[in-house]
């Protein structure tokens, strides 16, 4: 049996686990920020910036497993094309999981509320209170969130589409399935 | 000639017997702040307008009296969300007791330029005794008193109902101030 499609159980198991962390923080962020102020409402605002730290930290694993990692190679049949954009999405997707808790860090920071992971260990305030540039950065995470859904979207489409219409062995890659024959 | 000694000394002692009690306060450089735990995390706040009465004689410190009014509109409760709640009935009642109003009551030297303000807070309809060490530091342009205390917001009922839960809103709410002053005229 080869390994040679498929990620790396670390790359894979880094993977699902971002994955289920920014399904949990993007609709949790939609929700609360709607709520009129309630102790609930602080309890999912400091749920949502403690995923969103861990969510840094993951990627940053995960950036520093890629570049000492290859992936698997695409299968054959994938138009060029299709190679290109497949990089860009993906490193677009690594740029924004960096920078969408960034910006909420800095967000938080320019709103005044210091970032206290697990409500344990405090982050360095980046930026001073300021509540003009807090409602500015609000903008800007909001933003590069519809811009990663929109992405992961697409991310998803993708894979799909290879796996189920051009039958290419493709889900196999990010250990969905049955392990791919060589 | 001697009338005109005495007459020169009488002039010049008495604005100087008087100089050193501060009455008038500079509200530019005077400061009420507070800083709350929400969820572990400490946010900073404070009030923009308020009034100080007082009169401070360093020689005769026993004899010092302050009230301070607070403002309770002019709340900076760290954000804007937060500081419309702050209003309402939950925490400050605000249409109801619009104002939070400490009277000194005592003062007494603890040796070098560090005294402590006993006195009553009243907030929310409730009134709590304080005891405030306060630093008293003079200086050229104007002299300022520095103090800290610790507020128990359930104390005055300041966040009830569901906001009575400590674990989400601690209870201490350490408050401090500075309040600037020149000698009065």
């Amino acid at each position: 049996m080869s390994t040679a499609n498929r990620y790396t159980t670390t790359a894979i198991t880094l993977h699902w686990g971002v994955a289920l962390l920014i399904l949990s923080a993007f609709p949790l962020g939609l929700y609360m920020v709607d709520l009129p102020l309630s102790p609930d409402k602080l309890k999912l605002y400091s749920y949502h910036k403690w995923i969103g730290v861990t969510v840094f930290l993951l990627v940053a694993a995960r950036l520093a497993w890629r570049l000492t990692h290859a992936p698997p190679p695409l299968p054959d049949g994938i138009a060029a094309w299709q190679r290109r954009a497949s990089s860009a999405v993906h490193g677009a997707l690594y740029v924004l999981m960096v920078a969408i808790p960034l910006s909420g860090w800095l967000m938080s920071s320019a709103k005044g509320f210091q970032t206290v992971w697990f409500g344990v260990i405090p982050l360095p305030d980046l930026l001073a209170r300021d509540r003009e540039l807090g409602d500015l950065l609000a903008t800007v995470h909001m933003a590069l969130n519809y811009t990663l859904a929109a992405l992961v979207i697409l991310h998803v489409a993708a894979a799909l589409k290879h796996h189920f219409i051009e039958r290419l062995p493709f889900l196999q890659r990010m250990g969905l399935g049955r392990k791919a024959r060589a | 000639m001697k009338l005109a000694v005495f007459t020169l000394i009488a002039v010049l002692a008495a604005p100087m017997a008087h100089a050193v009690e501060y009455t008038t306060v500079l509200p530019k450089q005077s400061r009420v702040d507070f800083e709350f735990r929400q969820m572990g995390v400490p946010v900073k706040g404070g009030f923009k307008r308020f009034a100080v009465q007082m009169a401070f004689d360093p020689a005769k410190p026993e004899a010092a009296r302050a009230t301070i009014e607070i403002d309770l509109a002019s709340i900076d409760a760290g954000s804007r969300e937060a500081d419309d709640e702050s209003a309402g009935k939950l925490w400050f009642d605000r249409s109801a007791y619009p104002k939070a109003t400490f009277v000194s009551k005592e003062v007494r030297a603890l040796g070098g330029n560090r005294y402590e303000l006993r006195g009553a807070l009243t907030l929310k309809g409730r009134t709590r005794d304080l005891v405030i060490p306060v630093t008293y530091t003079p200086g050229m342009a104007h002299a300022t008193f520095d103090g800290s205390f610790v507020l128990r917001r359930l104390d005055f009922g300041i966040g009830e109902g569901m906001w009575a839960d400590v674990a989400t809103v601690a209870n201490d709410v350490p408050v401090k101030f500075r309040i600037a002053t020149t000698p009065g005229k």
